[in-house]
């Protein structure tokens, strides 16, 4: 079978099971609501454009003429509307929002594992998680008040206020872009970025990054408890709006690190040999950086650090459909948003809602030792 | 690209295409898609120009000086091989060229154009290089090793064309590692890696060829295979340039040979004129003696540890092997040689020639005439040393006893033994 043809099979696959995981979380929780009517709640609130309707605006000699679109849904399933308020705007936000970030933590992480060359590299390594909790902290221990709403575009207003989430979300997110920034300013001389001394410099900011952590949850006080459920990874707070600016921004650096999986494949054979077949070796490492970080940081700036996915998902995708970026970055990323889907909905079904880094942290170490009993790391 | 910004420099094939389109000349990805693209460099074999010329090149390492003022032109459709002692800078030589290196001082050209100036992906098109090892760990299959050679003739989103699938298939066929295509890389031996490397840049349809000591990890049968294989490709017209340990292998597959001691270029030159006992002294440090392989003709380079002897001239009385084995270890080891008399078809005469030794020969089942014998005898008078090897046949007594005391050594005698004993006849 082709390598498109693969590729298409497995992408077509894991997209199924990412729909049915979606579909079968929303029915989960204390109010039970089965998969068929999940399906009929989604597809009634699906629109699309059913004409113009026409009308004017004003009175008189200052009437302007307007023509809105009409949205209309095909769909008329009838459905319990307690139901429908439950999956569409308690459950779905939050499931989605998981599906994006396991998403964007699994293809970054893929990405990662390639850059190094190292399978135990994970979306992390280049201080993006440490970049964003520090933001994410300095938020919530001195909240900022900026002004009242944020203009985003596409998105619209977004409150953005003392104990607003879009406030830590968009400190994390500017945390985590200079962190990875950092570090690669650290590990740059001359225009080249040695891969070993950029993972040192990483682990270096981590640790000083976590230091700093440590000294803001002494100042803490009263948000110690926000801070603790950020730096587990939280997705309980998420809203259509977080899942509006995540689905902006992770598919268009999606797109990016899929049209350079070629160059990543090859760079896996080493930097010179990379040169000598034709890549321009530190600008397709720039690239391949600026969009790990990017789409790595819109996933954790939302849903806190999330451990694991990013480390476990595209090894276990590298096993089932090889090594090759070009079918493993795609199903990697679609098996992390179901693998998170799937987190997220164990955290939050049980008697009392667990973080869900801890869900991903408890499945990911024993894989993880799991990985060292077998020596599959070959470097390192 | 505007017509202006050519103005300042020659105008090269891919100048022409890209004016012609409006293709930005930065990222030639669209323009240049396939293996029969016309600026091809492979598609014009007959340019001025030689395939590689290095001139005055200076590497360094920090403060460690590597290359130092070296020239070497590589003309199409040669195979010169790179030799020297370890530590010389060869493998340097050979990255300065696909510019993976930044020299000091001094410039590479390829096909006419500085390697400074040539991106990754021309360079990629130009030359393909095959690494000692590759440090791939995640386990691809043989065949997408191989066809990461295509790299530099696909753009970003092309797939693989039929060109593409004709020039892998063509490389795994002529290296024989179609039978393992589809194991992973990971799990072949290094003999196997060797040709899968081999393979996969025979892919890149490049017309020269760079082999950093493409023999190194293959067994004697892969590493002949190996070396005929790009001796018919440059046969072919394509250029190879191979950094080679093994000089007898590099004397029989090269045309020229490129012998680097200590950074500089010492000697180069076709495999006769480079390979000498004198040249490889100074260069490798080893007493060596500078045969001719009986099967192929080619140079054949016996080395043997570098003793400090204080040259003598010495006389070497004897016939056959035995006598042949004594006078090319007295050869290598620096001493100023004759010998006779002997039958001019006897081994010890191409031992002579090969040392550059006087020789007085006779023809062939005939007794020598006196002449001739007196000037065997007036050279065994004049040496320091006579070294007789075995017993002596009637017409060389009066050779042996023009001596004062001849060195007789059993034509098996110890390497050792002979050079210890010629060195105390001389002293007494």
């Amino acid at each position: 079978m082709g390598l498109a043809a693969r590729t298409t099979a497995w992408s077509a696959g894991l997209a199924a099971l990412l729909a049915l995981a979606v579909t079968v979380s929303a029915g989960i929780g204390p109010v039970k609501i089965p998969p068929a009517e999940v399906v009929k709640i989604v597809l009634n609130a699906v629109v699309v454009p059913a004409g113009v309707e026409t009308g004017a605006r004003g009175s008189g000699t200052l009437a302007v003429p307007t023509a809105d679109v009409v949205y209309r849904s095909p769909f008329a399933f009838p459905v319990d509307d307690v139901h429908r308020r439950i999956v569409l705007y308690v459950r779905l936000p939050r499931i989605v929002l998981a599906a994006i970030v396991g998403f964007a933590l699994a293809a970054a992480g893929t990405v990662m594992q390639g850059f190094f060359r190292n399978p135990m590299a994970d979306p992390s390594i280049i201080g993006v998680s440490s970049g964003a909790a520090v933001g994410a902290v300095a938020f919530i221990v001195f909240p900022v008040s900026l002004s009242a709403t944020l203009a985003l575009p596409l998105v619209g207003a977004v409150d953005v206020g003392l104990s607003g989430g879009a406030g830590v979300s968009l400190f994390a997110f500017v945390g985590a872009i200079v962190a990875a920034f950092g570090v690669y300013a650290i590990a740059t001389r001359h225009g080249r970025t040695p891969v070993a001394t950029l993972l040192l410099a990483g682990v270096a900011i981590q640790t000083f990054l976590g230091a700093v952590i440590s000294f803001l949850q002494l100042q803490a006080g009263e948000s110690l408890r926000r801070i603790v459920a950020w730096l587990m990874g939280h997705l309980s707070a998420a809203s259509w709006g977080d899942v509006a600016v995540t689905a902006i921004v992770v598919p268009p650096l999606f797109v990016v690190l899929m049209a350079y999986t070629r160059d990543l494949n090859v760079l896996l054979l080493g930097e010179e040999e990379a040169r000598g077949l034709g890549i321009e070796v530190e600008r397709t490492k720039r690239v391949l950086l600026a969009a790990s970080a990017l789409i790595t940081a819109a996933g954790v700036a939302f849903a806190g650090v999330i451990g694991f996915v990013g480390l476990i998902i595209p090894h276990m995708l590298r096993l089932v459909v090889g090594p090759d970026h070009r079918v493993l970055l795609p199903t990697a990323a679609l098996a992390g948003g179901s693998f998170l889907v799937a987190a997220d909905t164990l955290a939050r079904s049980g008697s009392a809602e667990l973080p869900v880094g801890v869900i991903t942290a408890a499945v990911g170490a024993p894989f993880f030792i799991y990985l060292l009993m077998n020596r599959e790391v070959h470097e390192l | 690209m505007s017509a202006d910004d050519t103005a300042d420099r020659p105008l090269t094939d891919d100048d022409v295409t890209a004016a012609g389109s409006a293709t930005d000349p930065g990222d030639d990805a669209t323009a240049a898609g396939s293996a029969t693209d016309p600026t091809d460099p492979a598609a014009d074999p007959v340019d001025a120009d030689p395939m590689i010329a290095v001139r005055d090149l200076s590497v360094s390492f920090g403060d460690v000086s590597v290359l130092a003022g070296v020239d070497a032109t590589i003309d199409r459709g040669t195979f010169v091989g790179v030799v020297g002692p370890n530590g010389a800078g060869k493998t340097t030589l050979l990255r300065a060229i696909t510019g993976v290196l930044n020299p000091d001082a001094g410039e590479v050209r390829v096909a006419g154009d500085p390697a400074s100036g040539l991106s990754a992906r021309e360079m990629g098109r130009r030359i393909a290089s095959v690494p000692q090892e590759t440090s791939l760990s995640f386990d691809f299959p043989v065949r997408n090793v191989v066809e990461m050679g295509r790299t530099p003739h696909l753009g970003r989103f092309d797939g693989h064309g039929a060109d593409d699938a004709a020039a892998v298939r063509e490389a795994m066929a002529v290296t024989d590692v179609e039978r393992f295509a589809d194991r992973p890389i990971t799990e072949v031996s290094g003999g196997e890696r060797g040709r899968v490397l081999l393979a996969r840049a025979l892919a890149q349809s490049t017309p020269a060829l760079l082999l950093d000591e493409p023999t190194a990890s293959l067994d004697v049968n892969h590493a002949v295979r190996t070396l005929e294989l790009v001796r018919g490709l440059v046969d072919d017209g394509k250029t190879a340039v191979a950094a080679i340990h093994d000089l007898g292998m590099a004397a029989r597959y090269c045309d020229e040979l490129v012998l680097i001691a200590g950074g500089r270029v010492h000697a180069a030159g076709p495999p006769d004129d480079v390979l000498d006992a004198e040249t490889l002294r100074e260069t490798f440090d080893a007493a060596a003696f500078v045969g001719r392989d009986p099967a192929t003709g080619a140079p054949a380079v016996t080395p043997f540890p570098r003793r400090d002897v204080n040259p003598r001239r010495v006389h070497v009385v004897g016939t056959g092997r035995g006598a042949g084995r004594v006078l090319a270890r007295l050869s290598a080891a620096g001493h100023d040689l004759s010998v006779g008399v002997v039958p001019e078809t006897d081994a010890v005469a191409g031992v002579a020639a090969d040392a550059g030794a006087t020789a007085v020969t006779s023809p062939p089942f005939e007794a020598p005439d006196p002449d001739t014998t007196a000037r065997a005898r007036r050279l065994s008078a004049a040496a320091d040393v006579t070294v007789v090897v075995g017993t002596v046949a009637g017409p060389n007594r009066p050779v042996r006893d023009a001596a004062g005391t001849p060195v007789v050594v059993d034509p098996d005698v110890d390497p050792d033994d002979l050079l210890a004993a010629v060195a105390d006849a001389g002293d007494g």
